[in-house]
């Protein structure tokens, strides 16, 4: 089970919160978006083997949002930053 | 050793044994040495091994709580113990468990798992530090291989264990290890004390641990030998059967021949000398053994034979060895000893399993003839045999057994529980098997009860010998948790029966269970399915609620629909990003219904929302959607829209919704509140009124599920028992029915209404399901833009429709697939052209009736179609998804 440091809450189990993909995936402007970008937008995600900005939210504890680097390969954690403030650095390790 | 004696039975005759030993050592005590029967070639086996490694000598205890498949070699004798010796498989007992379990939770610096000498030290480097501590071992006692030798542990390490800052956990084992430092461990506290089922102490507590840093010193287990005939009672692990001699004073072998490839044998020949046993011949693989242990061993003259191995065994009547063939690796010059045991030392195999949950891959290493984990991070480190650290004089080859033919080959037990041979892992290769996951699942090698802990690393050997390859260049060793069998309950601890899942009840439950409603689960709620009077079924029942409903007055539970409270002055706004549909036009006192969509265009979920304020709207959603729509909402307003001044907080529990429904309502309405003008003029469809409702502040709302007059009363949530009774009480002379989730869905059904998660399954638009006039031209709103692209927008789709079998009395399974009339009589597969999604028989429409999603299914209204079952092909046509009151006449009354 994971470890997911909450902003708000603190580290705290896996249970409490729910998985929102990958973070700062802008939402386009529905007017002005091509139905190619659009389909991009509702279905793909990067993917990568190594380090990932995610979202997730703590669902079972301050119903917050937030954002949080993760290794998809070690399943480490970096720092966690909530919305709309400054993205940390991906981690090196 | 105390004089006491321990009474048990096993496979129906009385033993007896001392403190101090397992199920296993007291056995051999009493001479049985052929214990059971292989499960599947039903040859005779004895015990093996010393602890969770045994894969022979599984037993069902039938005392205290009881266990349906342990090794004995891992159960501490108890006076009264009853166990009883399997052939490979055991039977689940029908009877509840009755034992207490329990669980906790921890956090600390540092986990060190195992407590042997090196486990120790850490424990104590740690401790001494200042940090916090567990230490988990499941052995009965502290010191790892020297309780197995009665050696002292060091009393400096010893006194660590009672520090305030360590927390020392004996007979508990850890059988998962998952990411950022998580471990759960099962501790058993009453089986070694005795039979009892005690009421006031937990059988076993799982330790959900979480550690800043864990120690992995989880020492090693002796390997096997693979020869012909290896399995017979009486061949066993050195270290074992030098064990049972000298510290459990077993006496069932007068002469053994000892099979090495190390110094280990040398070490297990010389505590068997020393304990009585006539140590015949010491038969090493190797040419030039040198080493203290070998020494010894010469100094008690006891032969050695350099260059060879064990090929064969024989047996006396009954099937317990005799004696062993010794010859060269390459099977040449044999030569027979006899012997009653034959005591193998393959060489330690480290037990990695924990290390391999948490994905670090085990390295081959030549010089210690084993895989081996040498691991540091901050979140982990090995230590000890784990890592390679063996005696200094153990010096063992590899070498996993001799050249066998086919007839020996079909005898060399590789995985004992499975009864596959070494010939099974020659098909294995000749099958073109190459890796170890491939060569596991065709052999079932390693997925016994032991999950080959004596079996795995002898298959990688033996399949590179066979390729001429090291043994990590097949694979690396992986392995799943637990690493022992655990109970279900121990895992499960207090949340059993009631409390496994939380029950969520109206405030109007008894009233439904005095009235001896049957319960429907929707998610954890327990809503009434339907209100049977003597002597009806459901199918009778319905008919008559639903006619109530169509004819006179009904009345449903309505409060566990989600509701959320939204509130805050840009909710209006929020709400039009939201639904399909405008809300922010809503007038305060009114309702809405509208329809939400994922950012994919599907619908997601529906309900009525009411705008009770300028700033406040209150949201129902679907019974089971609540918790995953106020996610949703809660998602948009903190990820995408923080500018929007919006408030959502779930009050499902706090409101109490009753519905009544039918011609008669508002004459019950009425009566219910006497002061409110229920006239269609001053109370029109979809507007709230708050008025007094049998001496209740209220919220009334003229909402219709059914398409019939009708209204919520929404109250307080500890007030809807007395709406309920007011309501049946002020409805007696009307007919009051009150009526379950499964007319509901009748009713909506007739009216063409849909049950999202019924009629949708994540795939539909508003479109397809008819409700175009829902989706606004005007306004952006979540999923719109997904309308226009090419697959939400081509022809084709399935749409909404309704679907009357020609057979009224008939009704379509839902699910069901529809076919072109046309193709009712070709051989399958049929091509389909849709689904059933609801079908009911109807007490309105005399007839069943069905909704369905089928292809292009509004332009086909009127085709006939074919449902093939599996014993005929029902026919029907294809309708309007109304089916009654297309005028919507009824809704006023």
């Amino acid at each position: 089970m994971l470890h997911i440091p909450c902003p708000y809450c603190g580290p705290r189990d896996e249970t409490e919160f729910h998985y929102g993909a990958e973070a700062h995936v802008a939402y386009p402007e529905p007017n002005e978006v091509s139905d190619a970008d659009w389909a991009k937008y509702i279905f793909i995600r990067s993917n990568p083997k190594g380090w990932l900005a995610e979202r997730w939210v703590h669902s079972a504890g301050c119903r917050r949002w937030f954002n949080v680097w993760r290794n998809t390969v070690t399943h480490e954690f970096g720092p966690s930053y909530k919305p709309f403030t400054a993205q940390p650095e991906k981690p090196t390790s | 050793m105390t004089n006491e004696i321990l009474n048990f039975t096993f496979d129906g005759s009385p033993y007896i044994g001392r403190p101090g030993d397992t199920l296993a050592s007291a056995l051999l005590r009493s001479n049985v040495v052929h214990f059971t029967d292989s499960s599947y070639k039903e040859r005779p086996r004895g015990i093996f091994g010393l602890w969770v490694e045994e894969p022979n000598a599984l037993v069902t205890v039938e005392t205290g709580a009881g266990e349906t498949m342990v090794p004995a070699t891992t159960i501490e004798l108890v006076d009264g113990l009853v166990a009883r010796s399997l052939q490979g498989v055991g039977d689940l007992p029908d009877t509840r468990d009755n034992a207490r379990y329990d669980k906790t939770n921890r956090h600390v610096d540092v986990l060190v798992v195992g407590a042997g000498l090196s486990g120790l030290m850490a424990a104590a480097e740690h401790a001494r530090a200042g940090r916090s501590v567990i230490i988990v071992d499941d052995k009965p006692e502290v010191g790892g291989h020297l309780a197995d030798l009665q050696r002292e542990v060091p009393a400096d390490l010893l006194d660590v264990l009672a520090l305030p800052n360590v927390t020392h956990l004996q007979r508990t084992t850890v059988i998962g290890l998952y990411d950022q430092g998580y471990a759960v461990a099962v501790e058993r506290r009453t089986d070694h004390v005795s039979t009892e089922v005690r009421s006031d102490m937990s059988r076993m507590r799982t330790w959900h641990i979480r550690a800043d840093h864990t120690v992995l010193a989880t020492g090693a287990l002796q390997r096997p030998l693979v020869f012909a005939n290896n399995d017979r009672p009486g061949v066993m692990l050195s270290h074992a059967a030098a064990t049972y001699v000298d510290k459990f004073g077993v006496e069932a072998f007068k002469t053994a021949v000892v099979v090495t490839v190390d110094n280990q044998g040398y070490r297990d020949a010389v505590r068997l000398a020393h304990n009585g046993v006539q140590v015949i011949a010491v038969v090493d693989i190797r040419s030039k053994p040198s080493g203290r242990a070998v020494e010894a061993v010469k100094e008690l003259k006891i032969p050695i034979f350099t260059n060879k191995t064990a090929v064969d065994t024989g047996a006396i009547a009954g099937g317990r060895v005799a004696n062993v063939t010794i010859a060269s690796a390459e099977g040449n010059n044999p030569e027979i000893i006899n012997t009653d045991l034959v005591a193998m030392s393959g060489g330690w195999t480290p037990t990695v399993h924990l290390a391999t949950y948490i994905g670090i891959k085990p390295t081959w290493d030549r010089a210690c003839a084993a895989f081996v984990v040498r691991h540091k991070t901050a979140l982990h480190s090995t230590t000890g045999m784990l890592s390679g650290d063996f005696a200094e004089d153990d010096e063992p080859m590899v070498f996993f057994g001799p050249i066998l033919d086919q007839q020996q080959a079909e005898v060399a037990f590789v995985d004992h529980q499975r009864d596959a041979t070494a010939r099974d892992l020659r098909r294995a290769i000749n099958a073109g098997m190459r890796s170890i996951e491939h060569v596991k699942r065709y052999t079932a090698i390693g997925t016994a009860h032991d999950q080959g802990k004596t079996s795995g690393t002898i298959t990688m050997g033996l399949i590179g010998q066979a390729l001429g390859l090291a043994p990590d260049e097949i694979g690396s060793l992986t392995f799943r948790p637990p690493y022992i069998q655990v109970p279900f309950a121990a895992l499960a601890g207090r949340d059993r029966g009631l409390l496994s899942d939380p029950v969520r009840t109206t405030p109007i439950h008894s009233w439904h269970v005095n009235a001896g409603a049957p319960m429907e689960d929707v998610g954890q709620w327990k809503r009434p399915w339907y209100f049977p009077q003597a002597g009806e079924d459901m199918h009778a029942a319905v008919l008559r609620e639903c006619a109530a409903a169509r004819n006179d007055v009904a009345v449903m539970d309505a409060s566990t629909l989600g509701k959320i409270d939204i509130q805050g002055p840009d909710a209006g706004i929020f709400l039009d990003r939201i639904y399909t549909n405008m809300f922010s036009t809503l007038k305060v006192g009114m309702s809405r219904y509208g329809l939400m969509c994922g950012v994919d265009g599907m619908v997601f979920d529906d309900g009525v929302t009411t705008r009770v304020g300028e700033n406040h709207f209150i949201m129902t959603t679907t019974t089971g959607g609540a918790a995953k729509v106020l996610d949703w909402l809660e998602e948009w307003l903190q990820t995408e829209w923080p500018d929007l001044k919006v408030y959502c907080t779930s009050v499902t529990e706090q409101i109490s919704t009753v519905a009544i429904i039918g011609p008669k309502s508002r004459e019950l309405m009425g009566r219910l509140s006497p002061g409110l003008d229920v006239s269609n003029e001053a109370f029109a469809f979809m507007e709230n009124k708050h008025a007094e409702v049998s001496g209740v502040a209220a919220r009334i709302a003229r909402i219709s599920f059914s398409g019939e007059l009708a209204y919520e009363i929404n109250v307080p949530a500890w007030y809807g028992l007395h709406i309920w009774e007011s309501v049946m009480r002020e409805g007696a002379d009307l007919n009051i029915t009150p009526y379950g989730t499964e007319s509901m869905h009748v009713l909506r059904a007739e009216k063409g209404f849909v049950i999202v998660g019924q009629e949708t399954d994540g795939t539909q638009t508003p479109d397809d399901l008819g409700m175009d006039w829902i989706v606004s031209k005007k306004k952006d709103f979540v999923g719109k833009r997904s309308f226009s692209r090419a697959d939400t927008s081509r022809a084709g789709r399935h749409q909404l429709v309704g679907i009357l079998p020609d057979q009224g009395d008939y009704v379509v399974p839902e699910g069901a697939y529809i076919a072109n009339a046309s193709d009712a009589n070709v051989a399958m597969p049929i091509k389909h052209i849709g689904y059933i999604t609801s079908s009911y028989p109807s007490a309105e429409l005399g007839r069943s009736f069905a909704l369905a999603l089928v292809a292009n299914g509004r332009e086909r209204i009127g085709e006939r179609i074919a449902i093939p079952m599996a014993d005929r092909v029902v026919t029907g046509v294809i309708t309007d998804s109304v089916f009654i009151d297309k005028e919507n006449s009824r809704r006023d009354g």
